[in-house]
Protein backbone atom coordinates (compact mmCIF):
# COMPACT_ATOMS: atom_id res chain seq x y z
CA UNK A 1 0.00 0.00 0.00
CA UNK A 2 1.36 3.07 -1.36
CA UNK A 3 1.42 6.07 1.35
CA UNK A 4 0.61 9.37 0.45
CA UNK A 5 3.71 11.61 0.42
CA UNK A 6 4.17 14.74 2.69
CA UNK A 7 5.05 17.79 0.83
CA UNK A 8 7.79 20.42 1.84
CA UNK A 9 6.11 23.44 -0.12
CA UNK A 10 3.29 24.83 1.45
CA UNK A 11 0.96 24.61 -1.02
CA UNK A 12 1.90 21.59 -3.49
CA UNK A 13 0.62 21.96 -6.93
CA UNK A 14 -2.05 19.52 -7.43
CA UNK A 15 -0.49 16.58 -10.18
CA UNK A 16 -4.49 16.58 -11.22
CA UNK A 17 -6.92 19.33 -11.30
CA UNK A 18 -10.70 18.80 -12.81
CA UNK A 19 -13.98 21.18 -11.38
CA UNK A 20 -17.07 20.63 -13.22
CA UNK A 21 -15.79 18.07 -16.15
CA UNK A 22 -19.00 17.66 -18.14
CA UNK A 23 -19.70 15.93 -21.40
CA UNK A 24 -22.29 14.79 -23.52
CA UNK A 25 -22.36 12.08 -26.80
CA UNK A 26 -25.62 13.73 -28.04
CA UNK A 27 -28.34 12.91 -25.51
CA UNK A 28 -26.01 10.61 -23.49
CA UNK A 29 -24.37 12.26 -20.49
CA UNK A 30 -21.52 10.54 -19.77
CA UNK A 31 -19.81 13.33 -17.23
CA UNK A 32 -22.08 15.09 -15.23
CA UNK A 33 -19.75 17.46 -13.04
CA UNK A 34 -17.13 16.11 -12.00
CA UNK A 35 -14.32 17.55 -9.23
CA UNK A 36 -11.01 15.55 -8.96
CA UNK A 37 -7.86 16.57 -7.11
CA UNK A 38 -4.79 14.30 -7.19
CA UNK A 39 -1.74 15.69 -5.25
CA UNK A 40 1.70 14.58 -6.56
CA UNK A 41 3.32 10.98 -6.41
CA UNK A 42 0.02 9.43 -5.25
CA UNK A 43 -2.89 7.07 -6.72
CA UNK A 44 -6.55 8.02 -7.63
CA UNK A 45 -8.46 5.10 -8.39
CA UNK A 46 -11.80 6.39 -10.02
CA UNK A 47 -13.94 3.32 -8.91
CA UNK A 48 -17.13 2.51 -10.93
CA UNK A 49 -19.77 0.30 -12.96
CA UNK A 50 -19.66 -0.27 -16.78
CA UNK A 51 -20.60 3.22 -18.08
CA UNK A 52 -20.26 5.44 -15.35
CA UNK A 53 -18.04 7.82 -17.38
CA UNK A 54 -14.09 6.19 -16.65
CA UNK A 55 -12.84 6.11 -19.88
CA UNK A 56 -14.59 9.34 -20.93
CA UNK A 57 -12.82 11.33 -17.62
CA UNK A 58 -9.29 9.21 -19.02
CA UNK A 59 -10.17 10.57 -21.88
CA UNK A 60 -10.42 14.20 -21.31
CA UNK A 61 -7.22 14.34 -18.92
CA UNK A 62 -5.33 12.80 -21.61
CA UNK A 63 -6.24 15.52 -24.08
CA UNK A 64 -8.12 12.70 -25.88
CA UNK A 65 -11.57 14.46 -25.75
CA UNK A 66 -12.54 17.72 -25.43
CA UNK A 67 -15.04 18.55 -22.27
CA UNK A 68 -17.52 20.30 -22.94
CA UNK A 69 -17.36 22.10 -20.01
CA UNK A 70 -14.60 22.56 -16.77
CA UNK A 71 -11.10 23.59 -15.40
CA UNK A 72 -8.99 20.72 -15.98
CA UNK A 73 -4.91 20.93 -15.58
CA UNK A 74 -2.77 18.15 -15.71
CA UNK A 75 1.18 18.66 -14.83
CA UNK A 76 -0.36 22.25 -14.27
CA UNK A 77 -0.80 22.73 -17.36
CA UNK A 78 -4.41 23.67 -18.65
CA UNK A 79 -5.61 19.94 -21.12
CA UNK A 80 -7.49 22.30 -23.68
CA UNK A 81 -5.49 25.12 -24.22
CA UNK A 82 -1.99 23.51 -23.54
CA UNK A 83 -2.69 20.04 -25.08
CA UNK A 84 0.51 19.72 -26.74
CA UNK A 85 2.49 20.39 -23.50
CA UNK A 86 0.52 18.34 -21.49
CA UNK A 87 1.34 15.16 -23.67
CA UNK A 88 4.86 15.63 -23.03
CA UNK A 89 3.83 14.80 -19.44
CA UNK A 90 1.68 12.07 -19.55
CA UNK A 91 1.87 8.41 -20.37
CA UNK A 92 -1.63 6.57 -21.09
CA UNK A 93 -2.78 3.24 -21.22
CA UNK A 94 -6.07 2.79 -22.85
CA UNK A 95 -8.54 0.23 -21.80
CA UNK A 96 -7.94 -1.47 -24.66
CA UNK A 97 -4.00 -2.91 -25.13
CA UNK A 98 -3.19 -0.14 -27.97
CA UNK A 99 -0.35 -1.91 -29.66
CA UNK A 100 0.29 -2.44 -33.07
CA UNK A 101 -0.11 -6.25 -33.16
CA UNK A 102 2.31 -6.54 -36.95
CA UNK A 103 5.01 -5.12 -34.98
CA UNK A 104 7.52 -6.89 -32.55
CA UNK A 105 7.64 -5.69 -28.49
CA UNK A 106 10.83 -4.07 -29.20
CA UNK A 107 9.36 -2.25 -32.61
CA UNK A 108 6.27 -0.98 -30.65
CA UNK A 109 9.01 0.43 -27.98
CA UNK A 110 11.22 2.14 -30.31
CA UNK A 111 8.07 3.20 -32.88
CA UNK A 112 6.70 5.32 -29.54
CA UNK A 113 10.13 6.74 -28.09
CA UNK A 114 10.54 8.13 -32.09
CA UNK A 115 7.40 9.40 -31.78
CA UNK A 116 8.34 11.04 -28.97
CA UNK A 117 10.84 12.77 -30.67
CA UNK A 118 13.72 10.60 -29.44
CA UNK A 119 16.74 8.68 -31.91
CA UNK A 120 16.36 5.69 -33.45
CA UNK A 121 19.27 4.72 -31.35
CA UNK A 122 17.79 6.22 -27.76
CA UNK A 123 14.87 4.71 -28.27
CA UNK A 124 16.36 1.73 -28.68
CA UNK A 125 18.17 1.66 -25.75
CA UNK A 126 14.63 2.98 -23.96
CA UNK A 127 13.55 -0.13 -25.07
CA UNK A 128 15.43 -2.84 -24.14
CA UNK A 129 15.71 -1.02 -20.86
CA UNK A 130 11.63 -1.38 -20.70
CA UNK A 131 11.13 -5.15 -22.06
CA UNK A 132 13.57 -5.87 -19.22
CA UNK A 133 11.74 -4.08 -16.66
CA UNK A 134 8.16 -5.61 -17.69
CA UNK A 135 9.79 -9.29 -18.36
CA UNK A 136 9.06 -9.44 -22.47
CA UNK A 137 13.10 -10.02 -22.86
CA UNK A 138 12.52 -13.04 -24.22
CA UNK A 139 9.10 -12.13 -26.51
CA UNK A 140 10.94 -9.15 -27.15
CA UNK A 141 11.64 -10.10 -31.05
CA UNK A 142 8.42 -11.70 -31.84
CA UNK A 143 5.38 -10.13 -33.50
CA UNK A 144 3.04 -9.04 -30.93
CA UNK A 145 0.11 -10.71 -32.48
CA UNK A 146 1.82 -13.74 -30.43
CA UNK A 147 1.45 -11.83 -27.26
CA UNK A 148 -0.73 -13.29 -24.10
CA UNK A 149 -3.15 -10.85 -23.10
CA UNK A 150 -1.15 -10.16 -19.51
CA UNK A 151 2.08 -9.64 -22.34
CA UNK A 152 -0.12 -7.14 -24.20
CA UNK A 153 -1.12 -5.24 -21.35
CA UNK A 154 2.36 -5.17 -19.98
CA UNK A 155 3.71 -4.01 -23.52
CA UNK A 156 0.67 -1.29 -23.75
CA UNK A 157 1.99 -0.23 -20.30
CA UNK A 158 5.72 -0.26 -21.06
CA UNK A 159 4.54 1.64 -24.51
CA UNK A 160 3.12 4.71 -21.93
CA UNK A 161 6.34 4.88 -19.99
CA UNK A 162 8.62 5.22 -22.73
CA UNK A 163 9.01 9.32 -22.12
CA UNK A 164 9.09 8.54 -18.30
CA UNK A 165 6.18 10.98 -18.08
CA UNK A 166 5.66 12.19 -14.40
CA UNK A 167 1.66 11.45 -14.65
CA UNK A 168 0.27 7.97 -15.72
CA UNK A 169 -3.47 7.15 -16.53
CA UNK A 170 -3.98 3.34 -16.29
CA UNK A 171 -7.92 2.74 -17.74
CA UNK A 172 -9.09 -0.71 -16.46
CA UNK A 173 -5.41 -1.82 -16.23
CA UNK A 174 -6.58 -5.49 -15.20
CA UNK A 175 -9.20 -5.99 -16.38
CA UNK A 176 -9.77 -9.40 -18.01
CA UNK A 177 -5.96 -10.50 -16.63
CA UNK A 178 -5.59 -13.74 -14.67
CA UNK A 179 -5.15 -13.62 -11.01
CA UNK A 180 -1.34 -13.97 -11.22
CA UNK A 181 -0.94 -11.63 -14.17
CA UNK A 182 -2.95 -9.27 -12.17
CA UNK A 183 -0.88 -9.53 -8.93
CA UNK A 184 2.26 -8.82 -10.95
CA UNK A 185 0.62 -5.57 -12.21
CA UNK A 186 -0.58 -4.53 -8.76
CA UNK A 187 3.46 -4.75 -7.82
CA UNK A 188 4.70 -2.63 -11.14
CA UNK A 189 1.98 -0.13 -10.90
CA UNK A 190 3.54 0.15 -7.24
CA UNK A 191 6.75 0.23 -8.27
CA UNK A 192 6.25 3.10 -10.49
CA UNK A 193 4.25 4.96 -7.90
CA UNK A 194 6.97 4.49 -5.76
CA UNK A 195 9.28 6.46 -8.45
CA UNK A 196 7.39 9.67 -7.70
CA UNK A 197 4.83 9.09 -10.22
CA UNK A 198 1.28 10.19 -9.89
CA UNK A 199 -1.04 8.23 -11.32
CA UNK A 200 -4.62 7.72 -12.00
CA UNK A 201 -6.58 4.45 -12.38
CA UNK A 202 -9.93 3.53 -13.32
CA UNK A 203 -11.19 -0.18 -12.08
CA UNK A 204 -14.21 -1.79 -11.32
CA UNK A 205 -12.74 -3.42 -8.75
CA UNK A 206 -13.38 -2.66 -4.84
CA UNK A 207 -10.00 -4.72 -4.08
CA UNK A 208 -7.45 -3.43 -6.60
CA UNK A 209 -8.57 0.57 -5.57
CA UNK A 210 -8.27 -0.62 -1.58
CA UNK A 211 -4.92 -2.07 -2.93
CA UNK A 212 -3.36 0.32 -5.23
CA UNK A 213 -5.14 3.69 -4.50
CA UNK A 214 -4.85 6.55 -1.59
CA UNK A 215 -7.20 7.65 -2.62
CA UNK A 216 -10.92 6.13 -4.32
CA UNK A 217 -13.44 8.29 -6.13
CA UNK A 218 -16.71 6.52 -6.67
CA UNK A 219 -18.09 7.74 -10.26
CA UNK A 220 -21.77 6.86 -10.63
CA UNK A 221 -23.58 8.14 -13.91
CA UNK A 222 -21.20 10.60 -14.37
CA UNK A 223 -20.84 12.01 -11.28
CA UNK A 224 -18.66 11.05 -8.47
CA UNK A 225 -20.70 10.13 -5.45
CA UNK A 226 -18.40 9.63 -2.87
CA UNK A 227 -14.36 10.23 -2.42
CA UNK A 228 -12.29 9.12 0.45
CA UNK A 229 -9.10 6.88 1.69
CA UNK A 230 -10.15 3.02 0.97
CA UNK A 231 -10.13 3.00 4.74
CA UNK A 232 -12.80 5.77 5.22
CA UNK A 233 -14.55 4.42 2.33
CA UNK A 234 -15.03 0.59 3.51
CA UNK A 235 -16.36 2.03 6.88
CA UNK A 236 -19.03 3.38 5.30
CA UNK A 237 -19.68 0.69 3.62
CA UNK A 238 -19.49 -1.78 6.78
CA UNK A 239 -17.14 -3.83 6.41
CA UNK A 240 -17.51 -7.93 5.66
CA UNK A 241 -20.60 -8.76 4.21
CA UNK A 242 -22.55 -11.67 5.76
CA UNK A 243 -24.05 -13.59 2.89
CA UNK A 244 -27.14 -15.96 3.68
CA UNK A 245 -28.41 -18.19 0.80
CA UNK A 246 -32.28 -19.26 2.29
CA UNK A 247 -34.03 -22.47 1.72
CA UNK A 248 -37.37 -20.91 0.71
CA UNK A 249 -37.04 -17.30 -1.13
CA UNK A 250 -40.77 -16.80 1.09
CA UNK A 251 -38.54 -16.66 4.54
CA UNK A 252 -36.71 -13.86 3.35
CA UNK A 253 -39.12 -11.42 5.52
CA UNK A 254 -37.94 -13.50 8.72
CA UNK A 255 -34.68 -13.78 7.81
CA UNK A 256 -34.05 -9.82 7.52
CA UNK A 257 -36.12 -9.42 10.69
CA UNK A 258 -33.79 -12.38 12.48
CA UNK A 259 -30.34 -11.18 11.33
CA UNK A 260 -31.25 -7.12 11.73
CA UNK A 261 -29.67 -7.12 15.11
CA UNK A 262 -26.24 -8.23 13.97
CA UNK A 263 -25.35 -4.79 11.98
CA UNK A 264 -25.91 -1.36 12.13
CA UNK A 265 -27.49 -1.24 8.80
CA UNK A 266 -30.44 -2.98 7.46
CA UNK A 267 -30.26 -6.54 5.61
CA UNK A 268 -30.44 -6.31 1.90
CA UNK A 269 -32.45 -9.18 0.04
CA UNK A 270 -32.28 -10.32 -3.12
CA UNK A 271 -34.68 -13.48 -4.28
CA UNK A 272 -33.35 -15.97 -1.83
CA UNK A 273 -30.19 -14.72 -0.95
CA UNK A 274 -29.98 -11.88 2.09
CA UNK A 275 -26.80 -9.67 2.80
CA UNK A 276 -26.14 -7.85 6.12
CA UNK A 277 -22.76 -5.62 6.64
CA UNK A 278 -21.07 -6.99 9.74
CA UNK A 279 -18.22 -5.10 11.78
CA UNK A 280 -16.21 -7.85 13.24
CA UNK A 281 -16.25 -11.79 11.62
CA UNK A 282 -15.28 -13.88 14.99
CA UNK A 283 -18.28 -16.02 15.83
CA UNK A 284 -20.50 -14.57 13.27
CA UNK A 285 -21.47 -16.82 10.96
CA UNK A 286 -22.38 -19.34 14.42
CA UNK A 287 -24.32 -16.27 15.86
CA UNK A 288 -26.27 -15.79 12.51
CA UNK A 289 -27.18 -19.42 12.13
CA UNK A 290 -28.45 -19.42 15.95
CA UNK A 291 -30.65 -16.49 15.11
CA UNK A 292 -32.02 -17.54 11.85
CA UNK A 293 -32.85 -20.99 13.32
CA UNK A 294 -34.22 -19.15 16.30
CA UNK A 295 -36.86 -18.33 14.26
CA UNK A 296 -37.05 -20.60 12.10
CA UNK A 297 -35.46 -19.87 8.82
CA UNK A 298 -34.20 -22.48 6.73
CA UNK A 299 -30.37 -21.83 5.69
CA UNK A 300 -29.04 -23.56 2.82
CA UNK A 301 -25.18 -21.97 2.49
CA UNK A 302 -23.85 -19.25 4.66
CA UNK A 303 -20.69 -17.35 4.08
CA UNK A 304 -18.25 -14.35 5.24
CA UNK A 305 -17.43 -11.92 2.29
CA UNK A 306 -15.14 -9.13 1.09
CA UNK A 307 -17.02 -6.22 0.08
CA UNK A 308 -17.40 -5.49 -3.32
CA UNK A 309 -18.55 -2.85 -5.82
CA UNK A 310 -22.24 -3.80 -5.23
CA UNK A 311 -21.62 -3.43 -1.90
CA UNK A 312 -19.93 0.56 -1.87
CA UNK A 313 -22.72 1.01 -4.13
CA UNK A 314 -25.50 -0.30 -2.26
CA UNK A 315 -24.91 1.46 1.21
CA UNK A 316 -23.73 4.89 -1.11
CA UNK A 317 -27.21 4.98 -3.29
CA UNK A 318 -29.14 2.24 -1.80
CA UNK A 319 -29.12 0.30 -5.36
CA UNK A 320 -27.00 -2.08 -6.88
CA UNK A 321 -24.43 -0.63 -9.52
CA UNK A 322 -25.86 -0.95 -12.45
CA UNK A 323 -24.43 -0.70 -16.15
CA UNK A 324 -25.76 2.44 -17.80
CA UNK A 325 -24.42 0.88 -21.00
CA UNK A 326 -27.03 0.24 -23.42
CA UNK A 327 -25.72 -3.66 -24.23
CA UNK A 328 -24.68 -5.31 -21.31
CA UNK A 329 -22.91 -8.02 -22.92
CA UNK A 330 -19.45 -8.45 -21.61
CA UNK A 331 -16.75 -5.82 -23.39
CA UNK A 332 -14.27 -7.80 -24.77
CA UNK A 333 -10.53 -6.88 -23.82
CA UNK A 334 -7.03 -6.88 -25.17
CA UNK B 1 7.50 21.22 -39.86
CA UNK B 2 10.31 19.05 -39.60
CA UNK B 3 8.75 17.46 -37.00
CA UNK B 4 5.62 16.41 -39.31
CA UNK B 5 8.67 15.27 -41.94
CA UNK B 6 9.98 13.16 -39.24
CA UNK B 7 6.87 11.21 -37.61
CA UNK B 8 5.67 10.63 -41.12
CA UNK B 9 8.36 9.06 -42.04
CA UNK B 10 8.32 6.67 -38.97
CA UNK B 11 4.69 6.11 -39.59
CA UNK B 12 5.20 5.66 -42.72
CA UNK B 13 8.21 2.74 -41.80
CA UNK B 14 6.04 1.44 -39.30
CA UNK B 15 3.17 0.80 -41.78
CA UNK B 16 5.25 -0.53 -44.20
CA UNK B 17 6.56 -3.02 -41.44
CA UNK B 18 3.70 -4.75 -40.91
CA UNK B 19 3.47 -5.61 -44.80
CA UNK B 20 6.16 -7.77 -44.32
CA UNK B 21 4.64 -9.50 -41.43
CA UNK B 22 1.39 -9.93 -43.36
CA UNK B 23 2.64 -11.72 -46.58
CA UNK B 24 -1.17 -11.95 -47.64
CA UNK B 25 -1.22 -8.43 -48.25
CA UNK B 26 1.90 -8.57 -50.31
CA UNK B 27 0.50 -10.88 -52.38
CA UNK B 28 -2.48 -8.17 -52.96
CA UNK B 29 -0.09 -6.21 -54.18
CA UNK B 30 1.73 -8.60 -56.71
CA UNK B 31 0.32 -11.99 -57.30
CA UNK B 32 -3.28 -10.63 -57.87
CA UNK B 33 -2.28 -7.58 -60.51
CA UNK B 34 -0.33 -10.04 -62.23
CA UNK B 35 -3.06 -12.61 -62.57
CA UNK B 36 -5.68 -9.96 -63.89
CA UNK B 37 -3.41 -9.22 -66.68
CA UNK B 38 -2.71 -12.11 -67.71
CA UNK B 39 -6.86 -13.16 -67.53
CA UNK B 40 -7.71 -9.96 -69.64
CA UNK B 41 -5.14 -10.78 -72.17
CA UNK B 42 -5.67 -13.93 -72.84
CA UNK B 43 -8.95 -13.85 -72.16
CA UNK B 44 -10.77 -10.97 -73.26
CA UNK B 45 -7.76 -10.16 -75.73
CA UNK B 46 -8.84 -11.72 -78.18
CA UNK B 47 -12.45 -10.52 -78.64
CA UNK B 48 -12.16 -6.91 -77.62
CA UNK B 49 -11.20 -4.94 -80.83
CA UNK B 50 -8.81 -2.31 -80.28
CA UNK B 51 -7.89 0.97 -82.70
CA UNK B 52 -4.97 -0.54 -85.31
CA UNK B 53 -2.73 1.87 -83.67
CA UNK B 54 -2.35 -0.13 -80.53
CA UNK B 55 -1.22 -3.62 -82.82
CA UNK B 56 -2.35 -5.63 -79.88
CA UNK B 57 -4.74 -5.90 -77.02
CA UNK B 58 -1.59 -6.07 -74.80
CA UNK B 59 -0.26 -2.33 -76.09
CA UNK B 60 -4.07 -1.11 -75.00
CA UNK B 61 -4.93 -2.51 -72.24
CA UNK B 62 -1.66 -2.42 -69.89
CA UNK B 63 -1.93 1.16 -69.18
CA UNK B 64 -5.18 0.60 -68.55
CA UNK B 65 -4.90 -1.84 -65.95
CA UNK B 66 -2.12 -0.07 -64.43
CA UNK B 67 -4.45 2.89 -63.55
CA UNK B 68 -6.98 0.53 -62.18
CA UNK B 69 -4.44 -0.86 -60.03
CA UNK B 70 -3.22 2.01 -58.27
CA UNK B 71 -6.30 3.18 -57.46
CA UNK B 72 -7.38 0.11 -55.92
CA UNK B 73 -3.62 0.64 -53.81
CA UNK B 74 -5.17 2.57 -51.29
CA UNK B 75 -7.06 0.08 -49.87
CA UNK B 76 -4.02 -0.30 -47.40
CA UNK B 77 -4.74 2.62 -46.24
CA UNK B 78 -8.61 2.32 -45.66
CA UNK B 79 -8.09 -1.16 -43.93
CA UNK B 80 -5.22 0.05 -42.04
CA UNK B 81 -6.61 3.30 -40.55
CA UNK B 82 -9.79 1.51 -39.64
CA UNK B 83 -7.96 -1.27 -37.92
CA UNK B 84 -5.84 1.27 -35.61
CA UNK B 85 -8.81 3.03 -35.26
CA UNK B 86 -10.97 0.09 -33.24
CA UNK B 87 -7.50 -1.05 -31.33
CA UNK B 88 -7.17 2.03 -29.87
CA UNK B 89 -3.88 2.53 -31.73
CA UNK B 90 -5.07 6.68 -33.02
CA UNK B 91 -5.86 7.05 -29.05
CA UNK B 92 -2.00 6.32 -28.47
CA UNK B 93 -0.78 7.84 -31.13
CA UNK B 94 -2.44 11.27 -30.15
CA UNK B 95 -2.10 10.78 -26.54
CA UNK B 96 1.78 11.55 -28.30
CA UNK B 97 3.54 14.78 -28.90
CA UNK B 98 3.91 13.57 -32.57
CA UNK B 99 2.50 16.02 -35.46
CA UNK B 100 -1.28 15.87 -35.70
CA UNK B 101 -1.09 15.51 -39.47
CA UNK B 102 1.56 12.56 -39.45
CA UNK B 103 -0.37 9.51 -39.29
CA UNK B 104 -2.54 10.47 -42.17
CA UNK B 105 0.15 11.92 -44.25
CA UNK B 106 2.42 8.84 -43.29
CA UNK B 107 -0.28 5.97 -44.17
CA UNK B 108 -1.07 7.73 -47.90
CA UNK B 109 2.52 7.89 -47.89
CA UNK B 110 3.31 4.24 -47.61
CA UNK B 111 0.73 3.86 -50.20
CA UNK B 112 3.30 5.83 -52.39
CA UNK B 113 6.00 2.71 -52.13
CA UNK B 114 3.59 -0.42 -52.36
CA UNK B 115 2.10 1.51 -55.70
CA UNK B 116 5.67 1.98 -56.81
CA UNK B 117 6.09 -1.91 -55.89
CA UNK B 118 2.36 -3.19 -57.96
CA UNK B 119 3.51 -1.02 -61.33
CA UNK B 120 6.61 -2.39 -61.66
CA UNK B 121 5.47 -5.89 -60.99
CA UNK B 122 2.88 -5.24 -63.49
CA UNK B 123 5.05 -3.29 -66.10
CA UNK B 124 7.55 -6.57 -66.10
CA UNK B 125 4.69 -8.79 -66.90
CA UNK B 126 3.55 -6.59 -69.25
CA UNK B 127 6.98 -6.27 -70.82
CA UNK B 128 7.58 -10.30 -71.00
CA UNK B 129 3.93 -10.85 -72.85
CA UNK B 130 4.74 -8.23 -75.32
CA UNK B 131 4.47 -4.54 -74.04
CA UNK B 132 6.47 -2.54 -74.91
CA UNK B 133 7.40 1.53 -74.74
CA UNK B 134 7.34 3.85 -77.56
CA UNK B 135 8.19 7.01 -75.70
CA UNK B 136 11.52 8.78 -74.39
CA UNK B 137 13.25 8.38 -71.37
CA UNK B 138 11.51 11.35 -69.85
CA UNK B 139 7.97 10.21 -71.25
CA UNK B 140 8.64 6.80 -68.98
CA UNK B 141 8.97 8.47 -66.30
CA UNK B 142 6.58 11.43 -66.51
CA UNK B 143 3.93 8.37 -66.92
CA UNK B 144 5.68 7.04 -63.72
CA UNK B 145 5.08 10.15 -61.67
CA UNK B 146 1.82 10.67 -62.77
CA UNK B 147 0.47 6.79 -61.84
CA UNK B 148 2.43 7.78 -58.25
CA UNK B 149 0.50 10.98 -57.92
CA UNK B 150 -3.27 9.53 -59.40
CA UNK B 151 -2.44 6.85 -56.50
CA UNK B 152 -1.17 9.47 -53.96
CA UNK B 153 -4.81 10.89 -54.64
CA UNK B 154 -7.20 7.93 -54.36
CA UNK B 155 -5.22 6.92 -50.96
CA UNK B 156 -7.12 10.30 -49.63
CA UNK B 157 -10.17 8.90 -50.73
CA UNK B 158 -9.47 5.70 -49.12
CA UNK B 159 -8.05 7.65 -46.04
CA UNK B 160 -11.79 9.27 -45.53
CA UNK B 161 -13.60 6.11 -46.47
CA UNK B 162 -11.13 4.03 -43.95
CA UNK B 163 -12.31 6.38 -41.08
CA UNK B 164 -16.24 6.65 -41.38
CA UNK B 165 -16.96 3.15 -42.20
CA UNK B 166 -17.46 0.57 -38.99
CA UNK B 167 -15.25 -2.12 -39.92
CA UNK B 168 -12.27 -3.29 -42.40
CA UNK B 169 -15.44 -5.40 -44.63
CA UNK B 170 -17.38 -2.33 -44.91
CA UNK B 171 -14.52 -0.51 -46.88
CA UNK B 172 -14.06 -3.73 -48.61
CA UNK B 173 -17.33 -3.65 -50.10
CA UNK B 174 -17.58 0.07 -50.22
CA UNK B 175 -14.56 0.51 -52.00
CA UNK B 176 -15.00 -2.14 -54.55
CA UNK B 177 -18.98 -0.68 -54.96
CA UNK B 178 -17.13 2.63 -55.95
CA UNK B 179 -14.26 1.60 -57.76
CA UNK B 180 -15.07 -1.27 -60.00
CA UNK B 181 -17.63 0.49 -62.04
CA UNK B 182 -15.98 3.77 -62.41
CA UNK B 183 -12.64 2.02 -63.61
CA UNK B 184 -14.67 -0.60 -65.85
CA UNK B 185 -16.71 2.77 -67.55
CA UNK B 186 -13.50 4.12 -68.55
CA UNK B 187 -11.45 3.74 -70.97
CA UNK B 188 -9.10 1.62 -69.17
CA UNK B 189 -10.40 -2.27 -70.77
CA UNK B 190 -12.68 -1.63 -74.14
CA UNK B 191 -12.13 1.53 -76.79
CA UNK B 192 -15.13 4.15 -75.03
CA UNK B 193 -16.60 4.17 -78.75
CA UNK B 194 -17.64 0.01 -78.53
CA UNK B 195 -20.02 1.22 -75.45
CA UNK B 196 -23.76 1.90 -75.74
CA UNK B 197 -24.41 5.61 -75.62
CA UNK B 198 -25.26 6.39 -71.86
CA UNK B 199 -22.24 4.62 -71.09
CA UNK B 200 -19.73 6.39 -73.46
CA UNK B 201 -20.97 9.64 -72.02
CA UNK B 202 -20.26 8.51 -68.70
CA UNK B 203 -16.97 7.23 -69.89
CA UNK B 204 -15.99 10.50 -71.50
CA UNK B 205 -16.77 12.65 -68.22
CA UNK B 206 -14.85 9.83 -66.14
CA UNK B 207 -11.70 11.03 -64.67
CA UNK B 208 -9.95 7.41 -65.10
CA UNK B 209 -10.77 7.78 -68.89
CA UNK B 210 -8.90 10.60 -68.59
CA UNK B 211 -5.94 9.28 -66.34
CA UNK B 212 -5.60 6.20 -68.89
CA UNK B 213 -5.43 8.22 -71.91
CA UNK B 214 -2.86 10.00 -70.41
CA UNK B 215 -0.79 6.85 -69.68
CA UNK B 216 -1.11 5.67 -73.35
CA UNK B 217 -0.28 9.29 -75.01
CA UNK B 218 3.33 8.69 -72.63
CA UNK B 219 4.20 5.41 -72.69
CA UNK B 220 2.91 4.36 -76.26
CA UNK B 221 2.65 7.61 -78.09
CA UNK B 222 -1.16 7.53 -78.20
CA UNK B 223 -2.72 10.61 -79.24
CA UNK B 224 -4.47 12.26 -76.42
CA UNK B 225 -5.18 15.91 -76.47
CA UNK B 226 -5.07 17.20 -73.17
CA UNK B 227 -5.40 14.45 -71.55
CA UNK B 228 -2.00 14.57 -69.40
CA UNK B 229 -2.75 17.78 -67.81
CA UNK B 230 -6.32 16.95 -67.21
CA UNK B 231 -5.18 13.99 -65.50
CA UNK B 232 -2.87 15.85 -63.17
CA UNK B 233 -5.28 18.76 -62.30
CA UNK B 234 -7.80 15.98 -61.77
CA UNK B 235 -5.57 14.17 -59.33
CA UNK B 236 -4.42 17.83 -57.48
CA UNK B 237 -8.08 18.34 -57.03
CA UNK B 238 -8.96 14.93 -55.51
CA UNK B 239 -6.43 15.57 -52.92
CA UNK B 240 -7.67 19.06 -52.14
CA UNK B 241 -10.51 18.07 -51.38
CA UNK B 242 -10.10 14.81 -49.97
CA UNK B 243 -7.36 15.49 -47.84
CA UNK B 244 -8.93 18.15 -45.81
CA UNK B 245 -12.11 15.92 -45.17
CA UNK B 246 -9.82 12.82 -43.95
CA UNK B 247 -8.05 15.15 -41.96
CA UNK B 248 -11.25 16.73 -40.09
CA UNK B 249 -12.73 13.27 -40.23
CA UNK B 250 -9.68 12.03 -38.65
CA UNK B 251 -10.09 14.93 -36.00
CA UNK B 252 -13.72 13.53 -35.34
CA UNK B 253 -12.98 9.98 -35.40
CA UNK B 254 -11.12 10.37 -32.84
CA UNK B 255 -13.06 11.87 -30.36
CA UNK B 256 -12.78 15.87 -31.16
N1 LIG C 1 -17.98 8.14 -28.35
C1 LIG C 1 -19.14 7.97 -27.68
N2 LIG C 1 -20.32 8.19 -28.29
C2 LIG C 1 -21.49 8.04 -27.63
N3 LIG C 1 -21.59 7.67 -26.36
C3 LIG C 1 -20.46 7.44 -25.67
C4 LIG C 1 -19.18 7.56 -26.31
N4 LIG C 1 -18.23 7.27 -25.39
C5 LIG C 1 -18.89 6.96 -24.25
N5 LIG C 1 -20.23 7.07 -24.43
C6 LIG C 1 -21.25 6.84 -23.38
O1 LIG C 1 -20.89 7.57 -22.23
C7 LIG C 1 -21.12 6.82 -21.06
C8 LIG C 1 -19.83 6.66 -20.28
O2 LIG C 1 -18.96 5.82 -21.00
P1 LIG C 1 -17.50 5.45 -20.52
O3 LIG C 1 -16.86 4.67 -21.62
O4 LIG C 1 -16.79 6.66 -20.06
O5 LIG C 1 -17.80 4.50 -19.28
P2 LIG C 1 -16.81 3.61 -18.44
O6 LIG C 1 -17.02 3.98 -17.02
O7 LIG C 1 -15.43 3.70 -18.98
O8 LIG C 1 -17.41 2.16 -18.69
P3 LIG C 1 -16.66 0.74 -18.87
O9 LIG C 1 -16.45 0.22 -17.49
O10 LIG C 1 -17.68 -0.07 -19.61
O11 LIG C 1 -15.41 0.95 -19.63
C9 LIG C 1 -21.73 5.51 -21.52
O12 LIG C 1 -23.12 5.61 -21.44
C10 LIG C 1 -21.30 5.40 -22.96
O13 LIG C 1 -22.24 4.66 -23.70
MG1 LIG D 1 -14.12 2.37 -19.76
Amino acid sequence: MTQARTHVSAEPELAIRVRGLRKSFGDVVALDGVDLDVPPGTVLGLLGPNGAGKTTAVRVMATLLRPDAGEISVAGLDVVREAAAVRERIGLAGQYAAIDENLTGLENLVMVGRLYGASRAAATARGHELLQRFDLVDAAGRPAKTYSGGMRRRLDLAAALVAKPPVLFLDEPTTGLDPRSRLDLWTTIEELVGEGRTVLLTTQYLDEADRLADTIAVIDHGRVIAQGTPDELKDRVGGERLEVRLSSAGQAADAVRALAAISDEPPHCEGDTVTVGVRRRNGMIVEAVRRLDDAGVGVDDIALRRPTLDDVFLSLTGHAAESTDDGDEQKERT
Amino acid sequence: MSRLITDTLIVAERNLVRLTRAPDLLLAFTVQPIMFVLLFVYVFGGAILVPDFYGSYVMFLLPGIIVQNIAFGGFVTALGLNEDLSKGLIDRFRSLPMARAAVLAGRTLSDVVTNTLSVLVLLVTGLIIGFSFDASPFEVLAGFALLLLFGYAFSWIFALLGLVVTSPEAANSLGFIAVFPLTFISSAFVPVESMPAALQWFAEINPFTLVVDAMRHLWVGAPAGNAVWGAVVWSLVIIAVFAPLAVSRYRRAAGH
